[in-house]
């Protein structure tokens, strides 16, 4: 069991650096919110296998709002993101904040 | 004894697959062209490599109260993840660079301004 | 069950009949027992204070947050329901698989597309379930979804040709098919079964 923690914990190591890349160059907003989510997905990867090679399941809890957390942070990035664009758009017509 | 070599051995199976699922994507996020190609790579991990991590992790913990857990995470994970990619891909179309170059049909650019009007009139949410 | 509307809908037309009393009544039942569920899946334990908590919990819920009507006139069948998930679940090893392939291919650089697909039952639970299923198979992403129209724009991955287009648009309205199989009810079935052929992707009546 440990050789196979060894092996998934530098799996996704390597995941987790290559998806930071993306959030630290990603272009756009957007971008940075997807790679988020991959990272949070490589988190919660992290964890469920430590609990599975530790058979502790302390952590597990912390799945669950992860799980949950994700889908807020992303829903809360695209809204943000999609309402910036209606605001440079609209701004030529009445110059609204919204 | 046996049994309980049987089950690690899948659940081991099952951790490093869901692990290579993450590292595909990994790579993916960096090499992919464009924000929604990315997407795409975004949704492997998300949904069959939890799914494959969170079975591999129930193998091993073999408790009532755990499996159910688990079970909730990964309700949770598939019911919440088309709507956030929804809804970033939503924000993404109009906005964001994308490579129509690479694009072999774009069927929804002559309906966008239809179906922004009809977006902004039917929720002003 | 539902009172059903004694003239058939035009197809494609929104099937969204007013909700009859009993309806509204089955679907909060269904919605407190997801959520009492939930709830004693979270305490992890089964007891009479979880469930009556839960019960409170989702009632106060439900009081706050309402949730929209949501028309469901068939019922589940066992069988095909079956069958949806196994392929579904195929489906989500085989895309994966694919994905990840085209990830790790060196000097290739995937074309896409975004392609409209016009459902044939227009109803918004088989328009969620249709999206739900088909976002969660990586390769396959949702842009847009019009509710009048029941239109997915579906943004789709790897593919090279028109022909491969048209093949990914069957695949689409098969698995909403399926969909309809599982859950449909018998007009909602006859619909899918008698339009075997889409309607023409060029969606003439959209812009009426």
């Amino acid at each position: 069991m440990t050789a196979v923690a060894v092996t998934v914990t530098v799996l996704l190591a390597v995941a987790g650096g290559l998806t930071l890349t993306r959030v630290i160059r990603g272009p756009s907003i957007l971008d940075r919110a997807v790679a988020t989510d991959v990272l949070l997905a490589v988190i919660v990867a992290a964890i469920a296998t430590e609990a599975a090679y530790s058979r502790d399941a302390t952590a597990l809890p912390v799945l669950v709002v992860l799980a949950v957390l994700g889908f807020v942070g992303s829903v809360s990035v695209a809204r943000f993101a999609a309402r910036r664009h209606d605001a440079s758009t609209s701004s030529t017509s009445d110059g609204s904040q919204t | 004894m046996s049994l309980d070599v049987v089950l690690d051995v899948a659940a081991s199976i099952f951790l490093i697959a869901g692990a290579l699922l993450s590292l595909a994507a990994g790579v993916a996020l960096v090499r992919f062209p464009d924000l929604l190609t990315r997407m795409h790579a975004a949704a492997k991990p998300q949904v069959l490599g939890l799914l494959l991590v969170l079975v591999g992790c129930a193998l091993r913990l073999r408790t009532g109260v755990d499996i159910t857990t688990l079970v909730l995470v990964g309700a949770f994970s598939l019911a919440t993840a088309p709507v956030a990619a929804h809804m970033v891909g939503r924000a993404a179309y109009p906005t964001e660079d994308i490579r129509t170059d690479l694009l072999v049909t774009d069927e929804l650019a002559d309906h966008l301004d239809r179906i922004a009007d009809e977006r902004e009139s039917s929720a002003p949410a | 069950m539902s009172s059903d509307p004694t003239t058939p809908a035009e197809p494609n037309e929104p099937l969204r009949p007013a909700l009859s009393r009993t309806a509204r009544r089955r679907n909060q039942v269904i919605a407190v027992t997801a959520l009492v569920t939930v709830w004693v899946l979270l305490w992890g334990t089964l007891s009479w204070a979880n469930i009556i908590s839960g019960l409170v919990v989702a009632a106060v819920l439900l009081a706050v947050f309402p949730l929209p009507p949501v028309t469901f006139a068939g019922r589940i069948h066992p069988l095909p329901m079956l069958r949806f998930w196994l392929r579904f679940l195929r489906d989500l090893v085989v895309a994966s698989a694919q994905v990840a392939w085209l990830a790790l291919r060196v000097g290739h650089t995937p074309q896409s597309a975004i392609i409209a697909v016009r459902l044939r039952v227009n109803t918004d639970l088989n328009l969620t379930l249709t999206a739900e299923a088909l976002s969660l198979v990586p390769g396959s992403l949702i842009l847009e979804a019009d509710r009048r129209t029941g239109t997915l724009y579906i943004h789709v991955i790897n593919v090279a040709s028109r022909d491969e287009v048209e093949q990914f648009r069957r695949g689409v309205l098969e698995l909403e098919s399926r969909i309809v199989e599982a859950i449909g009810s018998p007009d909602e079935l006859r619909r899918v079964r008698d339009n075997a052929q889409p309607p023409p992707p060029d969606m003439e009546g959209a812009s009426a």
